[in-house]
């Protein structure tokens, strides 16, 4: 009961000795603020030490681990990899990829759909980055919320697997929308999936005005040179100092603009 | 059902703006959620009891306003409300379009309970006004 009115309306705080009035406060931010900054610091980190960042995501059992294993086998003797495993609670993965002789970090997600930016920080701090030159991120085996969540990554990496139909970028638009690289695994078993067509793929991931490649892997027959190369590029556009050329239409017309220089020229 | 974690944050960043204004309590919180940030409108509604449990923000209302997808076409030079998964230009089936609309995830503004002086209340006491 309201002490003041003695009234028995539950919000008594209108009743009570301070009254209130209600503003409105215009506030306009991001609702993953937090893990965008959080992403931006892991990206700094990732940059301040040289090494490629990508982040796997697929549905649970499209390949990530298998996939892994096999880029481990064949890139292991010029590269130095690790990898972060996101599961939601074993530590199966990790251990394959250990098994392999590269450093793995487990994540264990609880049940948390998705890895998050500062999962991946505390991961990061576990592993020798500056010793590395790529680094992996197994995202929690799920299409729909490992795409909304920035974990500092240079590139998102898709799987699709044969066996879950060649229709899910249209299902999944927000995941598919943001791949950097789609993956199409398993295609050892196209023999007897007659409904899956690798070109459909293709055509759905432009239909969500995505231009990124799309290629055919094996994990189990050893056919994924596509992807060793796209590794490869991706590894030598890091190694290359970035030069941006101005465009004519972009510069203000009769006015020189400052040199300014954000590192050290050496 | 990252819209549990999400709400969670939502209800931190409005209890830190209802600190900065001295607000004890939230009454009214406004979001936008654009159709491709992959963020269901219902989940969050269902959430948000369970995320402003015992913060400022308990029993506040959940406003959302649902953000169309839509592409701006660079080819036709047109702005269009599409489909969430079906991105290219519906006038010129140009396919290189940009996302203009329907990533939005974010805080629009809350209404916060400012508590006034008693004492100047006392003439004016807001729930005697008759009705009109």
């Amino acid at each position: 009961m309201c002490d003041t009115c003695g009234c028995a309306i539950p919000d008594h705080l209108y009743h009570a000795t301070n009254e209130q009035t209600v503003r409105t406060v215009e506030v306009l931010e991001g609702l993953k603020a937090h893990n965008d900054q959080t992403a931006r610091h892991n990206r700094h980190h990732f940059d301040a030490a040289g090494v490629l960042v990508i982040n796997l995501m697929s549905s649970p059992g499209a390949g990530k681990t298998s996939l892994l294993e096999a880029t481990i086998e064949a890139l292991k003797s010029r590269y130095r990899i690790a990898v972060i495993e996101g599961d939601l609670d074993t530590e199966n993965d990790a251990e394959r990829i250990r098994a392999k002789g590269v450093p793995a970090v487990q994540i264990t997600t609880g049940n948390a759909c998705h890895l998050d930016a500062d999962m991946v920080h505390q991961a990061v701090h576990a592993l020798p980055i500056k010793d590395l030159d790529i680094l992996f991120i197994e995202n929690v085996g799920n299409l729909v919320c490992p795409a909304s969540f920035d974990l500092g990554q240079h590139a998102n990496v898709t799987l699709l697997s044969t066996p879950e139909g060649d229709d899910k970028p249209l299902k999944y638009p927000v995941m598919f929308r943001i791949s950097d690289l789609v993956l199409i695994t398993k295609t050892d078993l196209l023999a007897v999936l007659d409904d899956f067509s690798c070109a459909a793929v293709a055509a759905h991931i432009r239909q969500l005005a995505n231009p990124a490649p799309v290629m055919a892997l094996s994990s189990r027959q050893g056919r994924i040179e596509p992807w060793l190369n796209w590794l490869e590029e991706q590894m030598m556009k890091r190694r290359t100092p970035h030069f941006t050329p101005v465009t004519a239409n972009a510069r203000p017309s009769g006015v020189m603009r400052p040199h300014v220089r954000t590192h050290a020229h050496v | 059902m990252h819209e549990l974690s999400l709400c969670q944050s939502l209800v931190r960043q409005a209890s830190r703006v209802a600190a900065e204004h001295g607000a004890r309590s939230i009454r009214r919180i406004s979001v936008r959620i654009g159709l491709l940030s992959g963020v269901e409108a219902d989940l969050m509604l269902h959430a948000f009891p369970f995320a402003s449990r015992g913060t400022a923000a308990e029993g506040a209302q959940l406003d959302m306003e649902l953000c169309p997808v839509r592409v701006y076409c660079p080819q036709c030079n047109r702005d269009s409300e599409v489909p969430s998964n079906h991105l290219n230009c519906p006038h010129c089936g140009y396919w290189q379009t940009h996302l203009s609309g329907g990533e939005e995830l974010l805080l629009a503004s809350i209404d916060l309970g400012i508590e006034t002086d008693a004492q100047t209340l006392t003439s004016s006491k807001p729930w005697e006004v008759p009705h009109v």
